[in-house]
């Protein structure tokens, strides 16, 4: 029974980072209704920008934090003005190969810059556990949980009691109506991918001490991403948050108690995940069904 | 025939010559026609993604997954492995010759594909590009759980296989003087492996592309295209849109198995990293190099991709500027340089030349008619 909860305290600790990865996907698809394949790649660049503060600067771990956090939002508007605008009405076909070509263009990036050298990326949180009972928890898992709850909580605040939030959710709902009474729709979006951007450097942060940071540090974090983007409704944000925590415990309890499965197909079973949601629910669990007329 | 097919099928006959003749140009060399036919294999390889993405309209970023399954049917069927691989008590002891596999891998690859195709029918666009990225990048992780099959992530050594064709030598014990002696084909004598792969890879190469100009010249290739225009339009003309996706995706793979056979005769071993995620990418981006939609072009994608990988983004080191050291130290031998190459020439072309070289050809063409009525 002990290990069944410390089973789902790691999980909700994981989940968290899967959550916050994929709201940063849900962000961008509510507003542009693309799917950016570079989340990871930039997320994974951006947590490198966090290790060479620390570690050739000199800087401590949290104005290292903030600063990478307001680097990425550069980041996220820059990619958005610049690549991706000028194919905005252009097929998905194109748009899905301009955020590839920023995956490579990442991936290479960092590569070139760091090397594929395997860092340590240290913790904000001590490596300890508390110990209740028999129940020993680790303290990293509740804090990594609590920085993406209060992250969400920020962002949940900043869209509901600011302006430029209203304009944000406006512009994604309706753009026209939005670009007829003022509101800037082109910037507004890419305030989104800024926006998504940071949520990216957060859940990259996070995931590096544990996961450790290399150039492919990300590709996975970013499959188990969609799927809880998937699992939750591609277009809720809290779903995807849900989802996240869902995927991270469910993963890890299969994991342990599925020895079939144990560390190695975690992957496969996300893949099957994600077909399963596809097919038998493509709204996810907290989605609306879209009807499209034709 | 009209006209068009005869001036098709003389620019086809050239261009066999052409395949036929480059070995043995005197400035191209046994490592050179190595490398050439590794364009033919990503040649194959983009015909089929072609036929799936470009004419079909059903995006793919996980074909390296179908070369993945291609590639370990040749190994599997070639290997002589200590202990044998083995599958539901079938021991694999070195069954078949190498190129007697590249079928069967093709028609395994072609199966899966096509049996991947009915979920695939549920999804469209982005959700089908999230669909394939993910087997893309969970099959090595299934490759390296069924070990005693696949040889886990260790992968298949078949560079001393008895069922690999390969040019030997035999030395003479008194006077030490080496005989070599050719690969025979058709009784003629090909001296090096090298140029038996070119060989090979392209001959392979040149049926399937005439295969595919066939089976898109005329109502099949016009329904699929059909489909990618206007779901909605193509069903209510009566093309069947299930039957034809499926079997889009089943030809397609079809194409990416046999690329991915040849891939594993010509490296001699295989193992997950052989198909790695970047391998479907790449794939992609080749696509897009030559031209989504087009046929002969996706030659430049080919060469694009091979070329770019082994050598031309060794060369960017002058491109990368100069302010980025404050980073910490670039080395372009790293291996992200080829990535970043990719990615930048990949968005620039989506940017600048949407048709690909395919897209380049068609204004050159134009442009040179233009001036010539001028002139008349």
């Amino acid at each position: 029974m002990a290990d069944f909860i410390q089973q789902i305290v790691g999980g909700l600790g994981d989940g968290a980072i899967y959550g916050a990865l994929a709201l940063a996907l849900v962000l961008i698809h509510r507003a542009t209704g693309v799917i950016n394949f570079a989340q990871g790649e930039m997320a994974m660049f951006t947590t490198y920008i966090a290790w060479s503060l620390m570690e050739n600067h000199g800087w401590s771990y949290w104005p290292a934090f903030a600063a990478t956090l307001v680097f990425a939002f550069a980041l996220g508007v820059g990619i958005q003005r610049v690549v991706i605008a000028p194919v905005a009405n252009a097929s998905v076909l194109t748009v899905v190969i301009m955020t590839i070509g920023l995956v490579l263009t990442f991936n290479g990036l960092a590569g070139l810059i760091w090397s594929a050298e395997i860092r340590a990326f240290p913790s904000a949180f001590p490596n300890e556990t508390w110990q209740l009972g028999d129940v020993s928890i680790s303290q990293e898992s509740v804090g990594t949980f609590g920085v993406v709850v209060a992250l969400v909580a920020l962002l949940w605040a900043f869209f509901q009691f600011t302006k430029i939030g209203l304009a944000l959710r406006a512009s994604a709902l309706n753009p026209e109506a939005s670009r007829l009474v003022g509101v800037r729709v082109g910037w507004m979006l890419a305030v989104g991918w800024g926006l998504a951007a940071m949520l990216g450097a957060v859940a990259g942060m996070l995931a590096a001490p544990s996961a450790f940071l290399e150039p492919t540090m990300m590709q996975a974090i970013l499959i188990y991403a969609f799927a809880a983007a998937v699992l939750g409704g591609i277009d809720s944000p809290f779903g995807a948050i849900a989802g996240g925590l869902l995927l991270g415990v469910g993963l890890n309890l299969i994991g342990t108690y599925i020895d079939f499965v144990g560390a190695d197909l975690r992957l496969p079973v996300t893949l099957l995940i994600i077909l399963i949601v596809l097919l038998v629910r493509p709204a996810g669990l907290f989605g609306k069904t879209v009807t499209r007329r034709v | 025939m009209n006209r068009r097919n005869v001036v098709g099928t003389l620019f086809f006959l050239l261009a066999a010559l052409a395949v036929l003749l480059l070995p043995q140009l005197p400035w191209v060399s046994d490592f050179r026609a190595q490398q050439f036919a590794y364009v033919g294999i990503y040649f194959i390889a983009l015909l089929g993604l072609n036929l799936l993405t470009g004419i079909t309209g059903q995006i793919s970023l996980g074909h390296g997954a179908f070369m993945l399954i291609g590639g370990y049917t040749t190994a599997i069927l070639m290997s002589e492995q200590d202990p044998p691989l083995e599958l539901a008590g079938h021991q694999f002891t070195g069954d078949m010759r190498d190129i007697w596999t590249i079928p069967i891998a093709g028609l395994v690859a072609g199966l899966a594909g096509f049996l991947f195709g009915f979920p695939a029918l549920r999804l469209t666009g982005l959700y089908l590009a999230l669909a394939t990225f993910a087997v893309a990048v969970a099959a090595p992780a299934v490759v390296k759980k069924y070990e005693g099959f696949t040889g886990g992530g260790g992968g298949i050594n078949l560079f001393e296989a008895g069922t690999r064709t390969k040019a030997t030598s035999i030395t003479d014990p008194v006077t030490f003087e080496e005989t070599r002696i050719p690969i025979k084909i058709l009784g003629i004598d090909i001296p090096t492996f090298n140029e038996w792969l070119y060989y090979l890879c392209w001959t392979i190469a040149l049926v399937m592309f005439a295969g595919a100009w066939l089976l898109l010249r005329g109502r099949f290739g016009r329904s699929l295209r059909a489909v990618r225009d206007s779901e909605l339009a193509a069903a209510s003309s009566g093309v069947n849109l299930a039957r034809y996706k499926t079997l889009a995706f089943g030809i397609s793979a079809f194409y990416a198995g046999v690329a991915g056979s040849l891939l594993a005769i010509a490296t001699t071993f295989v193992n997950p990293d052989t198909f790695p995620i970047t391998l479907s990418i790449f794939l992609l981006v080749g696509v897009v190099v030559g031209g989504l939609g087009s046929l002969w072009p996706l030659v430049f994608g080919a060469i694009f991709i091979h070329f770019m990988q082994i050598e031309w983004a060794q060369r960017t080191e002058a491109v990368v500027p100069d302010f980025l050291p404050i980073l910490g130290n670039i080395d372009t031998d790293a291996p992200g340089a080829p990535a970043v190459a990719f990615g930048v020439v990949l968005i620039l072309i989506m940017l600048a030349f949407p048709g690909g070289a395919a897209g380049l050809v068609r204004t050159l063409r134009s442009l040179a008619l233009r001036g010539y009525h001028r002139a008349r």
